[in-house]
C-alpha cells in the first residue's frame, strides 16, 4: 500500500505540445487537506499540471495516482476532483441556482437535497438571494464565487483553481484570498492553485511548489521558500532580493562583492561558485563611520512605497536594494550592514560560470560551431579535430537580430547587483543542458529573441583530450 | 441634422426606396381596384385559395424540420473538426450556392426524371422504376437541397463560438458527453437554431419556380400563385398584392412565435 496521505501522487509525467516539451518527467505527491499552490511565470506548465490532474489532458508518458488509485483512463467527469476555471466559465443560460446545481442535478439528487446545498454553499460564498440572477448580472467578485460554489457543491476530495482571482481588482483580490483560504480550512478538503502572483502563494498556501520552464524548482512551506529559497530563480521570483554572485571559500565563509564574510552555511565544495542572496529588509542603512559596517556608498534612490521605503544604495560598484522604515536622502554616505544568517548561498543553476562548447576546426585556422564559422590565426590544429570553445559571458553582446551571429529565446534572467545574467538554452537532441551564458547591462523580456554577437578575439580555444 | 444620420442618409434612402416605399404599395394595391377604389374584395378573393396557402405552409415547415434534422448534427460534428478541415468544409457547402438556383434545380430535374438518371441506374439494376418527379416529395427535396446551407451555417456559428471552457466545465462537474450536450451545447445554440429555421422557413414559404419544375402543375404554391397575377396572362396586381401581404402577415406571426422560444436563451447570453 501507498502512503495513504498522499491523495495525488504525479510519477513521470511528461507532456508536449507540437514538438515543444511542457513537462519533462515530472514526480509530484500532494498531500490530503493541504492547500498547495503552483506558482510560476506563464507558460513554465503550472495550468498543465492541473489539467492533467482534471483529465482534461492525457499526459505523454506517466501515470497519475488518486488515493493510490491509478486514474490514467478515468474521463474528467468521473473524477473526484472539481475546478475553479479561470474565467470562471459560468453557464450564461441558467441562473445562479441551476449553475450551482447542475453537478447535483447530474448526479439525480432529490430535490429537497439539491436545495438544502445550494442554499448552504450560497451561504459560504455569501451570495443568498442571488439564486435568481443570470451570471451577466454579476460582478467579477461575484461570479467568481458562484464557480467556487459550483465546484464546492459536489463536495470534492481536491478542488483545482487556475488563476481564479486574476481577473479581479487588488482590493477584491486581498479579500478572496484570505476569504479561499479559511473556506479551505472550514471545509477540510485539498486545494491546488495555480498563481503566478507569488503574494498570493505566500498568503495562503501551506505548500508552494515554485516551478519554471515546466521543472520543479522547490517545493516548500511559504516560510522555506522564502526565507531558504533553493535556487536564484526561487530567489529572484519569490519577493525582491538581491542577487550576487559569490565564491565559497571554505565552509562558513563566503567571498562576494570583493570582500569575505562569515556565513551560516557549509558542505558547499571549496571554492565553488555560488549565487548569493540577500534579502533587501535584512540589509541595513547605518552611519558610514560604525565600527560593524560592512560596506560604504552612496544612496542612489529613495521611493516611499506606503509601509517603507525602497532604497538603492551603490556600493562596491554594484546596487544594492534596501526596505527600510528610516528615510535617507539621496547622495548621502552611507554604511551598509548585515548579520551572518541573513546570508543565503545557494548552488547556481548551472556549475559553469562561463561557456564552453565543443566546437570543430572545419579548415586550416577556421572553427565552425552551432554553424556559426570564424577564423582564428595560429591555430595549429588539424582540421577534422574537436576543441572546446571557452566564450567568456561578458564578450557576447546582445545585437540586433540583422547583425546577429546567432538569434535565441532568452530563457532566465537574474540581475546581478551590477549586471544581468541571461541564460539562452540550446535545443539539443541529447537533451544535455547546454546553454549560452550572457553578461549585459541590457534589462531584456524572458521569451523574446535576441540576437548574440561573439568576440572571437576572446574565445578560447583548446584542444579536446 | 447630425453627423451620424448623414452618414445613415444613403442607407436610410436605399431602405426607403426599395424596402419602405414598396412595402406600402403592396399595402396600397391590396386594398384598391382598377379604379383606384378602396375594396376588400382582392382579400377575400384569397379564401379560394386557401389550399394552396395551407401547402405552401405545409412544405415550408416539412422542408424547415428536415434542413434541421439534417443541418443540426452536420453543424454540430463540423466544430470537432480541426480548423483547416472546418474551413474546407464550409466552403463545399458553399460551393453549389454559387451556382444560379435555377440551374441547380434543373439538374435535379434530370435526376429525377422518369427517364433521368436515378431511373436509368434503377433499370440496370433490375429494380422497378419510381415514379419522382412531379410529386410534393420532389419539391420538398428541392426545397430542402437549397435552403439546408442557410441551416447549417448559423448553427455551425453559433456552437463553434461556445467557449470550451464551458464544455470543460460541464465535464468537470460530473456530465458525461452526452449530458453536457444536452445541458449545455444544445441550449447555448438555440439562437443558431432560431436564426436558421427563419433563414430556411421564410424563403421556403414564398418558393417558387422550383415548385413549377419539380412539382409539375399539381403542386402550385403561393409563390407560384402570386407570380403568375403579375407575369401570366392572368394579369391581376391588385389580387397579387394581397396575397403578398397575406403572405407577409403569415411569416410576422410564425417568426413570432419562433422568437419567443429564443427569447430566454438570447436574453441570457446578452451582456
Amino acid at each position: 500500500m501507498k502512503k495513504i496521505n498522499n491523495i495525488i501522487e504525479l510519477k513521470n509525467i511528461s507532456i508536449s505540445f507540437d514538438g515543444q516539451t511542457i513537462l519533462d518527467n515530472l514526480n509530484l505527491y500532494i498531500k490530503d487537506r493541504e492547500f498547495v499552490t503552483f506558482l510560476g511565470p506563464s507558460g513554465c506548465g503550472k495550468t498543465t499540471i492541473l489539467k492533467i490532474i482534471a483529465g482534461f489532458l492525457k499526459p505523454d508518458s506517466g501515470q497519475i495516482f488518486f488515493d493510490g488509485e491509478n486514474v490514467n483512463n478515468i474521463p474528467p467527469y468521473k473524477r473526484t476532483v472539481n475546478t475553479v476555471f479561470q474565467r470562471y466559465a459560468l453557464f450564461p443560460h441558467l441562473n445562479v441556482f441551476d449553475n450551482i446545481a447542475f453537478g447535483l442535478k447530474i448526479q439525480n439528487l432529490p430535490n429537497d437535497e439539491i436545495k438544502y446545498r445550494v442554499s448552504r454553499l450560497l451561504k459560504v460564498v455569501n451570495l443568498e438571494g442571488f439564486e435568481k440572477r443570470k451570471p451577466s448580472q454579476l460582478s467579477g467578485g461575484q461570479q467568481q464565487r458562484i464557480a467556487i460554489a459550483r465546484a464546492l457543491v459536489n463536495r470534492p476530495k481536491i478542488l483545482l483553481l487556475d488563476e481564479p482571482l486574476s481577473a479581479l481588482d487588488l482590493k477584491l483580490r486581498k479579500e478572496m484570498q484570505l476569504e479561499l483560504k479559511e473556506m479551505q480550512q472550514q471545509l477540510n478538503t485539498t486545494f491546488i492553485y495555480v498563481t503566478h502572483d507569488q503574494e498570493e502563494a505566500l498568503t495562503m498556501s501551506d505548500t508552494i511548489v515554485v516551478m519554471n520552464e515546466g521543472e520543479i524548482q522547490q517545493i516548500g512551506s511559504p516560510e522555506d521558500i522564502y526565507n531558504e529559497p533553493k535556487n536564484a530563480f526561487v530567489a529572484d521570483f519569490i519577493g525582491q532580493s538581491n542577487i550576487l554572485n559569490g565564491i565559497m571559500l571554505k565552509d562558513y565563509k563566503v567571498s562576494f562583492a570583493q570582500k569575505e564574510f562569515e556565513c551560516v552555511d557549509k558542505g558547499f565544495k571549496p571554492k565553488q561558485p555560488v549565487d548569493v542572496v540577500i534579502r533587501p529588509e535584512d540589509l541595513q542603512i547605518v552611519s558610514k563611520n560604525k565600527s560593524d559596517v560592512k560596506f560604504t556608498g552612496i544612496i542612489d534612490s529613495v521611493v516611499f512605497k506606503g509601509v517603507h521605503y525602497e532604497i538603492e544604495v551603490f556600493a562596491q560598484d554594484m546596487y544594492w536594494l534596501v526596505h527600510t522604515t528610516k528615510y535617507f536622502k539621496k547622495g548621502e554616505k552611507v554604511g551598509l550592514t548585515f548579520y551572518p544568517d541573513d546570508i543565503h548561498i545557494m548552488s547556481k543553476l548551472f556549475d559553469q560560470t562561463t561557456n564552453i562548447i565543443k566546437a570543430e576546426v572545419v579548415e586550416e585556422n577556421t572553427i565552425k560551431f552551432l554553424d556559426i564559422v570564424f577564423e582564428k590565426d595560429d591555430l595549429n590544429i588539424d582540421p577534422g579535430s574537436t576543441v572546446k570553445l571557452t566564450i567568456p559571458p561578458n564578450s557576447i553582446s546582445l545585437v540586433s537580430s540583422d547583425f546577429a551571429d546567432l538569434v535565441l529565446t532568452l530563457d532566465s534572467i537574474i540581475y546581478k547587483g551590477a549586471y544581468n545574467e541571461m541564460y539562452f538554452y540550446l535545443d539539443d537532441e541529447n537533451d544535455n543542458d547546454q546553454y549560452i551564458l550572457v553578461t549585459s547591462e541590457n534589462e531584456e523580456e524572458v521569451g523574446t529573441d535576441l540576437g548574440l554577437k561573439f568576440d572571437f578575439d576572446q574565445v578560447e580555444v583548446n584542444k579536446c583530450e | 441634422m447630425n453627423k451620424i444620420s448623414i452618414k445613415f442618409l444613403p442607407y436610410g434612402l436605399w431602405m426607403i426606396f426599395f424596402t419602405v416605399i414598396p412595402s406600402l404599395m403592396i399595402i396600397w394595391f391590396a386594398f384598391t381596384n382598377e379604379s383606384f377604389e378602396f375594396t376588400l374584395e382582392n382579400i377575400c378573393k384569397i379564401s379560394n385559395h386557401v389550399e394552396i396557402i395551407f401547402r405552401s405552409i405545409l412544405f415550408a415547415l416539412i422542408s424547415t424540420i428536415i434542413c434541421l434534422i439534417i443541418g443540426y448534427p452536420f453543424a454540430y460534428f463540423m466544430t470537432k473538426l480541426s480548423k483547416s478541415n472546418q474551413k474546407l468544409c464550409l466552403m463545399l457547402i458553399m460551393l453549389p450556392m454559387w451556382t444560379n438556383l435555377l440551374l441547380r434545380t434543373y439538374a435535379w430535374m434530370t435526376l429525377l426524371e422518369n427517364n433521368g438518371l436515378i431511373n436509368n441506374i434503377l433499370k440496370a439494376i433490375s429494380l422497378a422504376p419510381i415514379r419522382m418527379i412531379n410529386t410534393p416529395y420532389a419539391v420538398i427535396l428541392g426545397m430542402t437541397y437549397d435552403f439546408l446551407p442557410f441551416m447549417i451555417i448559423p448553427i455551425y456559428t453559433t456552437i463553434s463560438k461556445i467557449d470550451n471552457s464551458l464544455i470543460e466545465a460541464g465535464n468537470d462537474l460530473g456530465a458525461n458527453d452526452f449530458q453536457t450536450f444536452r445541458h449545455i451545447i444544445f441550449p447555448l445554440s438555440v439562437p443558431g437554431i432560431v436564426s436558421g429555421i427563419s433563414m430556411v422557413f421564410v424563403p421556403a414559404t414564398s418558393t417558387f419556380i422550383i415548385s413549377q419544375l419539380l412539382g409539375g402543375g399539381s403542386n402550385v404554391l403561393i409563390g407560384d400563385l402570386i407570380e403568375s397575377q403579375f407575369m401570366g396572362s392572368t394579369y391581376n396586381p391588385w389580387f397579387g398584392s394581397a396575397m403578398s401581404f397575406i403572405l407577409m402577415i403569415i411569416i410576422v406571426i410564425i417568426m413570432a412565435i419562433t422568437n419567443k422560444f429564443d427569447k430566454t436563451e438570447t436574453e441570457s447570453l446578452q451582456k
